[in-house]
């Protein structure tokens, strides 16, 4: 163009383009011909990233008896590029000698190794696990034949191990992480393990710890040279942190010895702390199945057992609570007025229809002795009278406030709703039936006392959980609070306190009745040697799979409770013969280190009610 | 538009197309280099890097092939309307956009990401051009570098902060050449020159020796005026000295300044890519991964290399980004010094033959628009290869025509072939 001067500047951007062009050449030259350090270091060093699992926490129990620990395992990784790109054909026969697996097994896992959809992180150039969680006597045949297999390589890992056969549902298990996992926490690759469930999922990332690396050098034909740097860039693993759960493994072991051959649960609470002693549900296994090769397997059959092992009745079966039911019932009714620790019911005749007793005890009875004998009409007839105080109202507005009442008492107790505070993953709301509900089925003004009158008894619409049932008894133990059952032992941690809506002043009553069940009542012949105090109460529950349920809470000492114990034992017939006697030898256990009843431990732990139940042990 | 279309082919440079297309061809060679797995059964496999790439050169050259069939005079016109629409396609973007390592620049559209950050670069050109092509416009004064200034800083800031792009934000600093051929002072592209030098010096020699040597530069260029003054008195004047004294001591503030800027300013990952370029901090597992693998790679090609698709390095995903940013290193591996060189002495072709064809324009906005091309280029070229070399930090930009994307792709094929047409009308416009 016309401006000379100008016109001369694009000399100057000719002169940069060639001036970079020309650096980038020195600068190739220097790197590929001169300087031959990246030629030779043993043709094309490269760095592998290798990551070092840390050991996972121990867990123990709350008298320090150690519970799960780790084991070490192998995994067979293979590099696919490594294994079909050397310059002899692969040792496939060797392989699977050593290997102990035939051809067949060999190809589809191999063929699964390689389909992107089964392993979306598959790289022919990357080791891939080709068996895992072999022990050291399946690993040594090939550990031999290692030198002629290229691309085949040993790593090793920690597999759980468990002292005692038992707590398997509270415990939980370990297993490889998923997709979902990947994505949502950083720390996770594809082969990984993290907890599944129980403590093992609640407490993951405390009992995972940090992981490690060493950065390997490996050469062309992908052997490892060794670290470089000489590991200065290696980082150390740091071990899991160890856990103490609040359980007492010799009462979890006793708990579950007595419902082997039942379908049930057992829990155990320490009133003053809410630190879970116990918590058995059976059918259960041994933990140990679910570790290793044959995770899988008997995950299936535990999966597919009819019983439901899986579930965690003590936190998740809802039953109704029978007869149990009729100590809250007491303390509701007395703290909205509806009766008096005075107050006497007949237990027969126009009043009470047409809820019938089913014992024969003196008419009419007070409080104490209608907890004692387990009135139903004395139950009856008082929740009627709180609920209809204030009269029915105009469109029954006055008895729906009245059980609107009953409802937030009920629910005070954590009836109806899971324990959100606390570390148990694994739980079932149960069901306190709202106003709603009912003025949903009957409409707002078709529902009287008299149509929800089951629920007096425990029989109705209320449904509640093993834990439920254990953490009121903790907190009639209490006289009127409870803190949050929870599993993991520590002095401030978790340590929630909960007020329930009845004053303190009534719970002495309640107390009296229900330590009167041991000694005059249904739960006599299980009161527990030695004259320690125990307070229970019995519950029958109908339903309409096949026989009773027997359902027993209680506590003990009376004066100084340390221990309050649910159980449920399912279709087994009367509370009083099913699940006072476990209860009983549960509290002895643990108040006094053993069970002294040794006729009545043996017939109570094999006796089969239900002969579905397999034992896993 | 028969005659005019005759036109366009008879005059289109081939020159230009016959290197695009060698680049583009071993592009693709290197991105099925770079991707090659020994489970590929066919090279065309579209679920495979290089079947895609494949599409893209395709779809790319239709591209190009439908910019040179339209109305040279549509560019100039739609120059305004292309600059309104990406920003406020740019605007959009980091709403719409999934995180994609922090950056929020890829829109999604079913199966293929775009980048609009890429685009803009053109739209940018363009409005640049219509601007400095005004009748009565000549960048005489810094006055006159406001405009300009506005029109390529407002898409620059939108990637740099909303879309948190480094690495697209900076490839508008190239326009520097542009406007220093359209007669911005020399002393800017020097005292840029200088920030850069500046700045290595400070943090990789520490701030004093970086004082020290500002203040010997300093000294030396007042002694140089005085022995000036000694040989020939008429020249002189104070001026100069006050001068150099004002200058040098804005290098001392600009050198403090970087060591805090570096600390207090630049986030954490750009801090380590630079710490790694300049030899600060050595990390060959973290920062700079990518760059001593990729050094490894490209060392170990040798002077032959190791031959079309028997590179070991980076198929192993030892280098990371390999088909992308990254492409070089498999040219460097399995081509070797040779091979190497001879990729870059291509661009370097394309760029002086695009010197060329840019000071052949007749009119300022063709002009204008072929130096700011030009300018993409080497920026790209020294950014991208400078990185894989090890000799600049790591940022994020393709290697034009070589790396695998779409994006990069299409817009490098656009931009040229519209300069192409451009340059095809120069006929029809002298008449």
């Amino acid at each position: 163009m016309i401006n000379d001067d100008l016109y001369r500047r694009h000399h100057v951007v000719q002169a940069i383009a060639i001036l970079v062009v020309m650096v980038f050449i020195v600068r190739l030259f220097g790197l590929q011909v001169i300087d031959k350090s990246y030629r030779n270091k043993s043709e094309n060093i490269s760095l592998v990233n290798q990551t070092i699992y840390p050991p996972r926490g121990l867990i123990y129990d709350r008298n320090g008896d150690l519970l799960v620990f780790n084991q070490p395992i192998f995994e067979v990784m293979l590099v696919v590029r490594d294994m079909t790109n050397a310059e002899e054909p692969f040792d496939t026969l060797a392989f699977c000698r050593s290997m102990g697996i035939d051809r067949d097994y060999f190809d589809r896992r191999l063929s699964e190794i390689r389909d992107r959809s089964k392993n979306p992180g598959y790289s022919q150039f990357r080791p891939q696990v080709f068996m895992t969680q072999l022990n050291s006597i399946d690993i040594a045949p090939l550990q031999q034949e290692l030198y002629k297999l290229p691309g085949v390589s040993i790593r090793q890992r920690t597999l759980r191990d468990y002292t005692y056969p038992a707590a398997a549902q509270v415990l939980g298990s370990i297993g490889e992480v998923n997709q979902r996992d990947i994505d949502s926490d950083s720390y996770y690759q594809s082969g990984d393990y993290s907890g599944r469930d129980g403590i093992e999922r609640t407490y993951e990332t405390i009992l995972r710890g940090i992981k490690g690396k060493e950065v390997l050098m490996r050469d062309i034909r992908g052997c490892i040279q060794g670290h470089y740097k000489n590991g200065e860039l290696d980082e150390e693993p740091v071990a899991g942190d160890n856990l103490t759960i609040t359980l007492d493994i010799q009462l979890q072991l006793l708990a579950e010895e007595l419902l082997q051959g039942k379908v049930g649960s057992a829990v155990a609470i320490e009133p003053s702390t809410g630190e879970i002693l116990a918590l058995a549900s059976n059918p259960t296994w041994n933990p140990s199945l679910l570790i290793g090769r044959q995770r899988s397997a008997n995950y299936r059959e535990l999966l597919n057992d009819k019983t439901k092992p899986l579930m965690n009745r003590a936190t998740q079966a809802q039953y109704s609570p029978g007869s149990t039911f009729k100590t809250l019932q007491s303390l509701v009714c007395l703290q909205e007025g509806g009766i008096t620790p005075q107050t006497l019911y007949p237990c027969s005749g126009k009043g009470s229809s047409p809820i019938k007793c089913t014992h024969h005890h003196g008419s009419p009875v007070n409080l104490i002795n209608a907890i004692e004998q387990s009135c139903n009409p004395y139950y009856w007839q008082a929740f009627r009278d709180m609920l209809e105080k204030d009269g029915y109202g105009k469109d029954n507005e006055k008895f729906r406030a009245r059980y609107q009442l009953w409802v937030d008492d009920m629910m005070s107790f954590n009836l109806g709703r899971k324990f959100e505070d606390s570390d148990i993953s694994e739980q079932s709301k149960g069901s306190v039936p709202q106003v709603a509900l009912y003025d949903k089925i009957y409409g707002k003004t078709g529902w009287r006392a008299m149509t929800i009158r089951s629920n007096s008894i425990g029989q109705g619409e209320v449904l509640v959980t093993p834990l439920q049932l254990c953490n009121a008894a903790a907190t009639i133990a209490n006289e009127g609070f409870f803190i949050t059952p929870h599993l993991c032992k520590s002095d401030t941690f978790l340590r929630h306190r909960h007020e329930t809506a009845v004053e303190q002043r009534y719970f002495p009553l309640v107390k009296q009745g229900m330590a009167r069940v041991m000694t005059n009542g249904t739960g006599r012949h299980y009161a527990l040697p030695d004259s320690i105090t125990s307070a229970g109460k019995t519950g029958t529950v109908q339903n309409s799979r096949g026989r009773d349920h027997a359902i027993f809470i209680g506590f003990a000492p009376v004066e100084n409770p340390q221990i309050a114990v649910a159980v449920v034992v399912e279709n087994a017939g009367f509370g009083a013969t099913w699940a006072a006697p476990i209860a009983s030898m549960m509290m002895e256990q643990y108040l006094t280190g053993e069970v002294t009843r040794k006729d009545l431990r043996q017939r109570i732990s094999s006796t089969v009610l239900n002969p579905n139940v397999i034992n896993r042990k | 538009m028969a005659s005019r279309t005759n036109n366009t082919f008879r005059y289109v440079d081939w020159v230009t197309i016959g290197l695009i297309l060698v680049l583009l061809i071993f592009g693709w060679m290197n991105v099925l280099g770079a991707s090659w797995s020994f489970d590929q059964t066919s090279w065309f496999d579209f679920s495979f890097r290089s079947g895609k790439q494949l599409v893209w050169i395709g779809t790319a050259l239709l591209i190009g092939f439908v910019i040179l069939m339209i109305d040279w005079k549509l560019i100039q016109d739609s120059a305004w309307i292309l600059y309104s629409l990406m920003l406020l396609l740019l605007l959009i973007t980091p709403f719409v956009a999934r995180d994609i390592k922090g950056s929020l620049s890829w829109i999604s559209l079913g199966p293929v990401s775009i980048q609009p950050a890429e685009f803009a670069k053109f739209t940018t050109a363009l409005a640049l051009s219509a601007y400095m092509s005004r009748y009565g416009f000549k960048l005489r004064s810094w006055r006159d570098l406001l405009i300009p200034l506005l029109i390529l800083g407002v898409p620059m800031l939108i990637i740099m902060v909303m879309q948190k792009e480094t690495g697209s934000a900076l490839v508008f600093a190239s326009f520097i050449l542009m406007l220093y051929r359209k007669g911005m002072s020399g002393n800017i592209l020097i005292a840029g020159l200088a920030a850069v030098v500046l700045f290595i010096l400070a943090l990789k020699a520490g701030i004093l020796m970086t004082l020290l040597f500002v203040g010997i530069v300093i000294l030396f260029s007042i002694g140089l005026i005085f022995y000036l003054r000694w040989k020939d008195n008429r020249k002189f004047k104070w001026r100069n000295v006050w001068l150099t004294l004002g200058i040098g001591l804005v290098c001392t503030g600009y050198s403090l300044g970087c060591n805090w800027a570096f600390q207090n300013v630049l986030q954490d990952h750009q801090q380590k890519r630079i710490a790694v370029v300049l030899g600060i901090m050595d990390d060959p597992q973290g920062a700079g991964y990518n760059v001593n693998q990729s050094k490894i790679a490209i060392g170990s090609g040798a002077v032959f290399g190791k031959g079309f698709l028997k590179g070991t390095q980076t198929k192993m995903n030892f280098v990371p980004e390999q088909a992308t940013d990254f492409i070089f290193c498999t040219v460097g591996e399995e081509w070797g010094f040779v091979g190497s060189s001879i990729v870059l002495i291509v661009y370097l072709m394309l760029i002086l033959r695009l010197i060329t064809l840019a000071e052949r324009q007749r009119d300022e906005f063709s002009m204008v628009y072929a130096y700011c091309i030009v300018g993409f280029m080497i920026f790209h070229l020294t950014i991208n290869v400078g990185m894989v070399l090890g000799l600049m930090p790591v940022i994020g930009i393709p290697l034009p025509l070589l790396s695998y994307g779409g994006s990069s792709l299409w817009s490098f094929s656009i931009m040229l072939f519209t300069l192409l047409r451009l340059d095809a009308a120069r006929v029809e416009k002298m008449r």
